[in-house]
């Protein structure tokens, strides 16, 4: 294989094992000369019914029966049947080695496309990234994942398919709220609480003054009487804490919520960087193939179909135009990269004011932090451009309730580049897109009734009916009353509901 | 180090047993879609998948999501011609505002559509019948294949080994490896009856009696029987020898018999429809519909078309008898009927009608199957009830059955099916 032949490789519709193989050597050479770190690689071969199959499992290789992976199989069958959806000509799984799913049907351009951008791109994403580093092992999803679909199975035979269908159901429908944002400590040993101890005591000892005891006793203080409150801080992992302390769960089902919550923790970086993630996967595989060319190892014909998928891929229709569905994330998260590899080889005057720390830099090197240390709300903030800004032509758009019309709050001008970059960083933020609801209260000695508070953010309402619905499921795995306070901003509690069983 | 792998030819249906979960959570509504779709079918057509509804609302999975109203900030791109401050009109139909996250996030209100394969509607349609498992599949079953004899094989089960075979090919083998050492045997013996007559030296002859030694041990080494001989009966699976049938769907369609017990007759001949066609690869339906007289007519107007005016019998079985004799002659042709009626019959009629049925058609037919589709309230024997009793009887070609609810249907057929030995 190393021994190849000088000239340009073949490309046409048809692709064979072996001319994919060439590709992914020659591919694999130019992604090491810019020293892409990436787990290995796996690269599978798949048909359309199988591509239908792995959306039905939000792209897993295999997940434990469920009637609304059926539903979801169903939907993508129709409509791809129908001709209103096309399928993805990949698909890559977060794990190592680093699985990446091919198309049968992609030309062998998209084929070499696709192992660029998902087998070298995405893959050293989730290698680098914070939060993938902090949240998935992709040495153990695998496992895990045929660890939860026996153990679910086994459930199901022993408990019967109708019990624990009703159990994941209601873990389902809050599986936004199973998720951590923040690494929980890990739990201390024996041995460290001793020393903790025992050093808390020598300081005690070292501050000693008698003084103090003649000191009259102060009143109960405002954290003495939270100190009641169970939780002692709010919870905002529900299904972690119904996990932990549900009153009325039995152990398989708790085991139950736990597989829910480890795949919705699973998803949680995914979730937080699309834009960054398919981003840099774009560039690299735009890269990669240009580099290719450069060494005349693909020829013109190859690099004008490229280009030709690669512009459908990254185009970013304006608001009026048909078809339009917010920011493209392939668009916004390309154009970035491309714009930081600019700013780091030629500034304009504009972008060192703007960015000084990173113009005149190795672009390797400053890109590199880029993919390691954010998520797409900070990397916006971090590293939208006015230049961007400008080529967007990004406006933003204020509806507020008070007002009779909408209103263009900023533009693309010089008062509003920092406005329009915090409002679309501000879009990427989880708490715009999911309402703030934690654990408030678990009522431990009284009636074991759960009190969730929801704390209302600029007016913005909670949808009524599906709230209803989703207390009700909270309440099937409480088995106690659930109550959901609203809050405003000043802290009063505006209103409430309750499910009772 | 990089692996590339052909997944094509794993399993493809790793969704099927999701599928079939959606399926029975939502049985009530696919029921009722069915129950449509039967309704809406001829009858030729009840074998094919169709299209479900299920309402959008019923099967979304609920989450805590913010509803419309509070205030809200969107980026867009595409600015041509707006600059700060400007006013725009809100849109109808409730906030643009949010246009970038929540596109279609269960707005929507479309239902619901999917397919049903073939299999999966004949399951909800029987399942209302009532039919044991064992004859759903027997019906589902599409085509029917016969096991016959297809010669020897070299491989296959220890039950079908031919002993016979088998022995013959052992047979063949030790001869044509014995033979040759047999003969080289017999010289060998002879050379040392020679040398022993002539007496040679003892070195010579204890060569050749070593050489005998060897031949006798290869001859006996030769095994009795070898894997290679092992010899199977072959059998392959060729389709049944296909007849033709002819149905005939003989129907009341007096005033009396409204749509509650059109949609019984309906369903009960769907089902010997289908029963034929799993027996016979070419059904042919006549329909034949009676007043006071009788026409025949097709499927659309047999069950839709309504028409009044009296009730006479016999001029369904005349007509079914002359259609007999003209188009389908019982040397051809199994001959199937189904009545179905209300029992209403006045005068002579009904006397005449089995009179008739007994001389003529019976013994013409294979099978007769009568239902009596009577009011929900009504009790006693109808006229033609009466008559036709006489008619039943163990061993004859002839089943009839009152019927007031889809799930007595199916007995009729256990008889039908009981006598024809399937």
């Amino acid at each position: 294989m190393n021994a190849r032949v000088q000239g340009p490789l073949p490309h046409g519709p048809e692709w064979d094992f072996e001319l994919l193989e060439q590709y992914d050597h020659v591919i694999a050479e130019t992604a090491a000369e810019y020293a892409l770190d990436t787990y290995p690689n796996q690269i599978e071969i798949i048909n359309s019914e199988q591509m239908l199959d792995a959306y039905a499992s939000s792209g897993l290789p295999l997940g434990y029966p469920h009637w609304s992976y059926g539903k979801a199989f169903i939907r993508h069958d129709q409509a791809y049947r129908k001709g209103y959806q096309g399928l993805a000509y990949e698909i890559v799984i977060n794990s190592s080695p680093c699985i990446a799913y091919l198309m049968e049907e992609n030309s062998l351009m998209m084929q070499a496309l696709v192992i660029a951008h998902a087998s070298y791109g995405h893959n050293s994403f989730f290698k680098g990234n914070y939060l993938f580093k902090q949240f998935t092992q992709a040495d153990a999803i695998l496992d895990y994942l045929v660890f939860s679909r026996r153990y679910v199975m086994e459930c199901e035979q022993r408990f019967g398919t109708a019990e624990v269908e009703e159990v994941i159901d209601s873990c389902h429908a809050l599986m936004d709220f199973g998720v951590d944002r923040y690494r929980r400590p890990q739990p201390q040993s024996a041995k460290e609480r001793e020393a903790r101890k025992s050093e808390m005591e020598e300081h005690e000892r070292r501050q000693f003054n008698d003084i103090w005891r003649t000191l009259p006793p102060a009143a109960p203080s405002a954290a003495a009487t939270a100190a009641a409150n169970f939780p002692p801080e709010p919870e905002e992992n529900i299904l972690y804490f119904v996990e932990k302390h549900s009153p009325r769960l039995a152990p398989w089902q708790r085991e139950l919520v736990r597989i829910v919550r480890k795949l919705s923790q699973y998803f949680y970086p995914q979730i937080q960087t699309k834009v960054m993630n398919e981003g840099w996967a774009t560039f690299w595989h735009y890269t990669l193939l240009n580099r290719l060319y450069e060494k005349r190892i693909v020829d013109d014909a190859f690099m004008i179909e490229f280009l030709h998928n690669h512009t459908n891929v990254v185009t970013q229709r304006g608001f009026d135009q048909q078809g339009y569905h917010g920011m493209n994330p392939y668009a916004l998260g390309f154009a970035m990269m491309q714009d930081i590899r600019r700013i780091c080889e030629n500034p304009t005057e504009e972008d060192t004011a703007w960015f000084p720390e990173i113009a005149h830099t190795d672009w390797r090197k400053s890109l590199d932090f880029a993919m390691r240390n954010f998520k797409d709300e900070s990397f916006i903030a971090q590293y939208l451009s006015p230049r961007l800004i400008r080529e967007f032509r990004l406006f933003v758009v204020a509806d507020h309730v008070g007002k009779a019309e909408l209103e263009v709050d900023s533009i693309h001008d010089d008062q509003g580049y920092r406005r329009v970059r915090r409002m679309l960083a501000d879009q990427y933020k989880r708490e715009n897109m999911l309402p703030d609801i934690q654990v408030a209260r678990y009522d431990r000695d009284g009636d074991r009734s759960l009190t969730l508070r929801n704390q209302i953010f600029r007016g913005r309402p909670l949808a009524e009916d599906e709230a209803n619905e989703v207390l009700r499921h909270l309440g099937r795995l409480w088995g106690f009353p659930v109550r959901l306070e609203a809050v405003d901003a000043e802290g009063r509690v505006d209103g409430y509901r309750e499910w009772r069983p | 180090m990089n692996y590339l792998i052909d997944r094509r030819l794993n399993g493809r249906n790793k969704s099927a047993v999701n599928r079939e979960r959606f399926i029975r959570r939502y049985k009530d509504h696919i029921r009722r879609s069915v129950k449509g779709m039967i309704a809406e079918r001829s009858i030729t057509d009840m074998a094919k998948g169709g299209e479900v509804k299920v309402p959008a609302k019923d099967i979304s999975e609920p989450s805590f999501h913010y509803g419309s109203g509070g205030d809200w900030e969107t980026v867009h791109p595409g600015n041509k011609e707006f600059v700060r401050g400007d006013k725009i009109p809100r849109p109808e139909g409730g906030g643009r505002g949010r246009g970038g996250s929540g596109t279609g996030s269960g707005d929507s209100v479309d239902d619901f559509v999917f397919t049903l394969s073939r299999d999966e509607f004949l399951n909800i349609f029987f399942e209302d019948l009532e039919l044991p498992n064992l004859m759903r599949t027997a019906i589902a079953e599409a085509e029917d294949r016969k096991l016959i004899r297809a010669g020897y094989v070299k491989e296959g089960t220890p039950s079908n080994l031919s002993v016979a075979r088998t022995m013959k090919t052992a047979l063949a083998r030790r001869i044509a490896l014995g033979g040759p050492l047999k003969e080289e045997l017999e010289a060998a013996r002879e050379e040392l009856e020679i040398a022993m007559r002539s007496g040679r030296p003892m070195g010579e002859i204890e060569v050749i009696q070593a050489r005998i030694l060897d031949l006798e041990g290869r001859l006996a080494r030769l095994p009795f029987l070898d894997d290679v001989d092992l010899r199977y009966r072959h059998r392959v699976a060729v389709p049944r020898p296909s007849a033709r049938a002819v149905m005939f769907c003989l129907m009341d369609v007096s005033a009396s018999m409204d749509e509650r017990k059109k949609d019984l007759a309906k369903r009960f001949f769907t089902l010997l429809y289908l029963f034929l066609t799993r027996k016979y690869e070419r059904v042919e339906l006549v329909f034949i519909r009676h007043t006071d007289e009788a026409q025949e007519v097709d499927e659309d107007t047999f069950f839709y078309d309504t028409q009044s005016g009296g009730t006479v019998v016999y001029s369904a079985l005349e007509l079914m008898h002359e259609i007999c004799a003209a188009r389908y002659p019982r040397s051809d042709w199994n001959i199937y009927a189904a009545q179905a009626s209300d029992g209403d019959a006045f005068g002579a009629d009904p006397a005449k009608s089995a009179r008739f049925l007994r001389e003529q058609l019976l013994p013409l037919a294979r099978y007769f199957a009568y239902i009596e589709c009577p009011d929900e309230n009504h009790s006693g024997n109808s006229s033609l009830w009466v008559e036709y009793e006489e008619l039943e009887k163990p061993g004859r070609n002839f089943a009839m059955r009152r019927v007031y609810s889809p799930t007595e249907i199916y007995p009729v057929f256990r008889d039908l099916f009981r006598k024809e030995k399937v």
